[in-house]
């Protein structure tokens, strides 16, 4: 039975039964070598290799639990941004100062474009009979270079990238709301202190949150007065009254937890 | 009895050339780690395929308790996480198998090219995998926006200002990514979750059958 321009059908209810193939399979006889038929003895092999794969996986899944930040607040300007791991190596190349700026297009465009249309003509760029890696010195020079690149630049994201900091700017806070009829409360807004440890003392980016330390009232002066780490000095300047307050403050809202 | 059932269906659709077809075939020597223990290279494209599937059904178990709103997206991954019953490992498997996906994709990818697999007959198998590669990357990256949390959506918005710096139609793909020119809101939210959940896994799914299509019509390459 012919249709169209001479296609036979196959499973067309005309097709006589009698043209379907032979209904038997070659015999093993006529493969090369130790050959196993993938039903069900493979099948079963690659089942088990499956499920323990599967064991090792969920044990991951428990050990490690997937990470959530606090709910995104995009007027946030401190956050450092990071995209997930397998992204970070054109994250690190669009860093460097002939990749981004005015190079933008170099960086962002012509070198991962190239990279990535090589990866997909591969066959039409190597295209002799040979397939040994040896015996394809360019395919395979090219290759290792490129993956010799992605190493390198996912090694330096990584280790130039402040984790400490990185955790701090997406832990989930518990803000608890403190006591802003306090007369410490006030001088806490003047001196500046509420616009990096916010409004409830929870800390705003990488800046830390005043709620859950162990100080003494003569430490947290010396710090307002003195600054610690990248906070600096004289960011006080108040009265020393003023700052009798203030410590009474920061310690009420510690001893209240 | 299901000898009996299976006669049955099979007199009517001839079901029996389609099951020959997707497993009853020979396993040569060369890829079988049985043989050669060095053909374990052979099994990160079966891997690959494995985490799909997982991927595939711990999303599906995830749209159970996700909400794709701004302002409930990250409640409903922190309830999903902390309150329902084994939420934290379906998570848990969605997010680890993102990466584990990528890295045996990875493994799959250099073992075809350092093997000269991709060569004649095999070049449109190839052309489909590396589709496949970017279509996944497209999935990582959307659906990282989705708890909408910080990381999410700082990211996202370094991804877009690439978008935007893409040459003549920087502007449009922005728009058509986020649905704002500025924005970066409610509207990315449903697109990123739209893409992460319909387009991309139609086109994985397309894909694949492709993939496998041509691995049963061409057999697997031969060794070295």
């Amino acid at each position: 039975m012919h249709r169209g321009k001479g296609m036979k059908f196959v499973g067309d209810s005309r097709v006589p039964a009698s043209h379907r193939k032979p209904n038997i399979p070659k015999d093993y006889s006529e493969y090369p070598g130790k050959t196993e038929a993938f039903y069900p003895d493979f099948l079963l092999k690659e089942w088990i290799v499956g499920a323990v794969f599967l064991i090792g996986f969920l044990c991951l899944t428990i050990v490690e639990p997937a990470p959530l930040e606090r709910i995104a607040d995009p007027t946030d300007t401190t956050y450092i941004p990071l995209p997930d791991w397998y992204f970070m190596f054109l994250y690190q190349l669009l860093k460097y100062s002939y990749a981004s700026g005015d190079y933008n297009f170099l960086g962002a465009f012509v070198i991962p474009g190239l990279a990535f249309t090589a990866l997909l003509l591969a066959p039409f760029l190597d295209r002799g009979p040979k397939r040994r890696p040896k015996d394809r010195p360019i395919a395979t020079g090219f290759m290792l270079l490129a993956v010799a690149a992605i190493f390198y630049l996912t090694w330096e994201a990584i280790s130039t990238h402040d984790w400490e900091a990185a955790k701090r700017q997406g832990e989930i806070k518990e803000i608890v709301e403190v006591d802003k009829s306090h007369p410490g409360y006030e001088v806490y807004q003047q001196q500046t202190c509420i616009s990096c440890h916010g409004g409830n003392l929870e800390g705003v980016g990488t800046n830390p949150a005043l709620t859950g330390i162990d100080r003494t009232a003569d430490e947290i002066k010396d710090i307002a007065v003195n600054g610690i780490g990248s906070m600096p000095a004289n960011i006080f300047n108040g009265t020393e009254e003023e700052l009798e307050q203030l410590a009474e403050f920061i310690l009420s809202v510690n001893e209240s937890e | 009895m299901l000898t009996k059932l299976y006669d049955w269906i099979d007199e009517r659709l001839d079901i029996t050339p389609l099951w020959r077809d997707i497993a009853d075939h020979e396993v040569p020597e060369h890829v079988n780690p049985a043989h050669h223990f060095s053909a374990f290279v052979y099994c990160f494209g079966g891997l690959t395929f494995f985490v799909v599937v997982i991927q595939i059904l711990s999303g599906m178990f995830l749209m159970m308790y996700y909400v794709p709103d701004v302002e409930r997206a990250w409640e409903s991954v922190y309830y999903l996480q902390n309150q329902v019953a084994y939420g934290q490992i379906v998570r848990g498997m969605h997010h680890w198998g993102a990466s584990i996906v990528i890295v045996m994709m990875f493994l799959h990818t250099l073992r075809v090219f350092f093997q000269g697999a991709y060569k004649k007959p095999r070049e449109l198998n190839w052309i489909v995998g590396v589709l496949i590669f970017f279509v996944m990357l497209g999935l990582g990256l959307t659906g990282y926006l989705l708890p909408w949390d910080m990381k999410a959506v700082f990211a996202t918005k370094v991804t877009l200002e690439i978008a935007q710096s893409t040459p003549l139609i920087g502007d449009l793909l922005k728009t058509l990514l986020a649905g704002d020119e500025h924005i970066i809101g409610a509207q990315t939210l449903t697109r990123f979750f739209a893409i992460h959940v319909f387009f991309l896994p139609a086109a994985l799914l397309v894909l694949i059958g492709l993939h496998f299509l041509m691995i049963r019509k061409q057999g697997i390459s031969g060794p070295l």
